[in-house]
């Protein structure tokens, strides 16, 4: 699903440059659910924006689903992001002022869903997450666990191949972050590649596979024994 | 534009952000207030005080005639000429989109006036309703000579301040029976003039009674004088005056047979060339209010513009989330401006109509020596609308591509 190779990535700053990722390579296959961890200034978010074509490599090859992903143009890449990815962020971001129904028709508009469809559609998602009695809420009138359900369901809309998650928990009390956790679990059961970036053990516990960056590289990968969110639950 | 998604998006962001909408039409409905009612204000006080000095403005142009002195189709020179009604009136007609007002004159010098025991001589001008407006007379009494008047050659009379003081002293002298050199006439109207105690012992009669009465019915006229339409310029002005003199003295010259150089038997003076101050004094009160408006304007498209610079960085994070979820640029700029230049047209047409209202009402109302007719031309007022609308739009668009531009990543990054 991912083949990453020799991936190189460096900013500026300043007079100075700074070398972030320094050769990344690495393989992602069809319904894994894989952790990525590392201290900060490892380079794991600066890997997640290049997975997630927000951020775009200085050399080295990505192949996302059998498609190159290199010197695209903002439209193309956004194409891509519809279509291929989903995102889940630390802080939820929903659209304050759109119902949970609303937010999680996003991505579907942007597919050019008609609107009936993409609120049937919504639904669907928001029966998956279990907050089908909040459909109309505002993100201010749902809790921090409810908005990441939430957000869960509108990366789930436009049924992308990859699930990408940037500390999906980090806002989360324990307790809510399982509950998270038991959902992504679901989801992977079910097939859905996800990719979940933390620095917390006991959620990349509950991974199948643990990839450790430090310095930009990748100094440690393994798969694990999964640890079940829901025997904490 | 006639996207029916994008619209229900765009009308969900208004119905959800009422606040900011409310805040977005309320600056730009108020701005645009303001600028109309200031570009209305600007005009009445332009057009009050162009009313002050309008009175020094009209340049007159007198028509006498003399006696000729050059030798012309076989007539002698030495002839005496006389205009008479019909020269007037073939030059009203010849000329009528040229002049605005005109009047023709016959008198007779040192009429005897006569009331109860006071009498005295005096110059008794019988002239046309417009010789008002050409002389400068303020009525302060009852009226000036009309039509109907001249029509049915009343025996009426407009006297001067000085000879109602010497004639009436402190009594009313409207609806009183004069006598002029023993016909009767009824005072109908006192005038000053600005041109002092002299002019003010005249008296002004219907030119048709005098005609008739102290004329044997003749159709002589001692001299006409006209005024022409104003121009925008001094430079226009004095063209088209010049062009009238030419116009008619050549046809006044050809109805008498009188040489076409012969500039003593018809006579023409023209004070349009002395009128170049109101020109000046015009052209540097609509300047000066060109530039207030111009500056008001300015202040309008920096309130819009900032608005919308707001509006944009207030929802840059919704932009990045917009964009992780497959938005283009492209659609990013496009929903911002679309929605922008929506509640700024609503917003501005009702700022626009309620000033006009305002204006409109308000305006008739307001009586003063340095301000009239406040009014805005309608167009003048929408190009303003328009270009409001395409400076919020402009100012939009820039933050709004910048925003677009920048990696969600970045948008998104937590505060």
């Amino acid at each position: 699903m991912i083949e990453i190779k020799d991936l190189h990535k460096s900013y500026k700053m300043g007079h100075s440059e700074l070398h972030v990722l320094k050769g990344i390579n690495f393989n992602i296959k069809e319904g894994e659910l894989v952790a990525i961890m590392g201290s900060s200034g490892s380079g794991k978010s600066t890997l997640l924006n290049i997975l997630g074509i927000l951020d775009e490599a200085d050399s080295g090859d990505y192949v996302l689903d059998n498609v190159p992903i290199k010197k695209l143009n903002e439209t193309i890449a956004s194409k891509y992001r519809n279509q291929f990815l989903g995102f889940v962020f630390q802080s939820f971001n929903l659209i304050n002022y759109k119902s949970a129904l609303d937010n999680v028709a996003m991505p579907l508009y942007y597919k050019g869903v008609k609107r009936k469809e993409r609120n049937e559609i919504a639904m669907k998602y928001l029966e998956k997450v279990g907050l089908v009695s909040h459909s109309h809420h505002l993100p201010s009138e749902l809790s921090g666990g409810q908005k990441q359900r939430v957000a869960i369901a509108r990366a789930l809309a436009s049924n992308p191949k990859v699930l990408l998650a940037d500390e999906p928990t980090g806002a989360l009390d324990t307790l809510t972050s399982y509950e998270v956790m038991e959902l992504i679990q679901g989801i992977n059961d079910e097939g859905k590649t996800i990719l979940i970036v933390t620095h917390e053990p006991d959620i990349a516990a509950m991974c199948k596979r643990n990839v450790v960056l430090k310095d930009g590289v990748i100094i440690d990968d393994k798969y694990v024994e999964q640890v079940r969110a829901s025997s904490y639950v | 534009m006639f996207n029916i998604e994008r619209w229900q998006e765009i009308f969900e962001a208004i119905a959800k952000n009422k606040l900011r909408t409310f805040l977005t039409g309320t600056s730009v409905a108020s701005g645009i207030f303001i600028l109309v009612i200031l570009l209305g204000a600007g005009k009445g006080l332009e057009n009050g005080i162009a009313k002050q000095f309008e009175n020094d403005a009209d340049g007159v142009i007198w028509i006498w005639a003399g006696t000729t002195t050059k030798e012309y189709k076989g007539l002698n020179p030495g002839r005496r000429i006389q205009l008479r009604n019909s020269d007037f009136e073939i030059s009203k007609q010849k000329f009528e989109d040229q002049i605005d007002k005109k009047s023709s004159k016959f008198s007779i010098w040192n009429g005897n006036i006569v009331y109860g025991k006071e009498t005295g001589n005096y110059d008794c001008q019988g002239v046309s309703p417009d010789h008002q407006a050409i002389e400068k007379v303020t009525i302060t009494e009852g009226r000036f000579v009309n039509l109907l008047d001249i029509k049915n050659n009343r025996k009426v009379a407009v006297i001067g301040q000085k000879l109602k003081n010497d004639l009436f002293k402190e009594k009313n002298a409207i609806g009183e029976q004069i006598a002029i050199s023993n016909v009767k006439f009824e005072v109908v109207g006192v005038f000053t003039d600005p041109g002092g105690e002299r002019e003010e012992t005249r008296t002004y009669l219907p030119v048709t009674t005098v005609q008739q009465v102290f004329g044997s019915g003749s159709d002589k006229i001692n001299d006409m004088s006209f005024t022409l339409h104003k121009k925008d310029t001094y430079e226009e002005a004095l063209a088209e005056s010049k062009k009238f003199t030419d116009g008619v003295s050549q046809l006044l010259k050809g109805k008498n047979t009188v040489a076409p150089d012969d500039t003593s038997a018809i006579g023409i003076n023209s004070t349009v060339e002395n009128i170049k101050q109101f020109y000046d004094l015009n052209l540097y009160i609509r300047l000066f209010f060109w530039w207030v408006g111009i500056c008001t304007i300015i202040a309008g498209v920096v309130g819009v513009s900032n608005i919308m610079l707001i509006i944009v960085k207030e929802r840059t994070k919704e932009i990045g989330i917009r964009k992780a979820l497959g938005a283009t640029p492209l659609s990013i700029v496009g929903m911002i401006l679309h929605e922008s230049i929506f509640i700024t047209t609503i917003a501005g047409f009702v700022g626009l109509l309620s000033s006009l209202a305002l204006l409109e009402l308000v305006g008739p109302q307001i009586k003063s020596d340095y301000f009239l007719n406040p009014e805005v031309d309608f167009t003048i007022a929408l190009s303003t609308l328009i270009l409001l609308v395409i400076a919020g739009a402009l100012a939009g668009f820039f933050p709004a591509y910048r925003a677009a531009k920048i990696k969600p990543i970045v948008a998104l990054r937590d505060e």
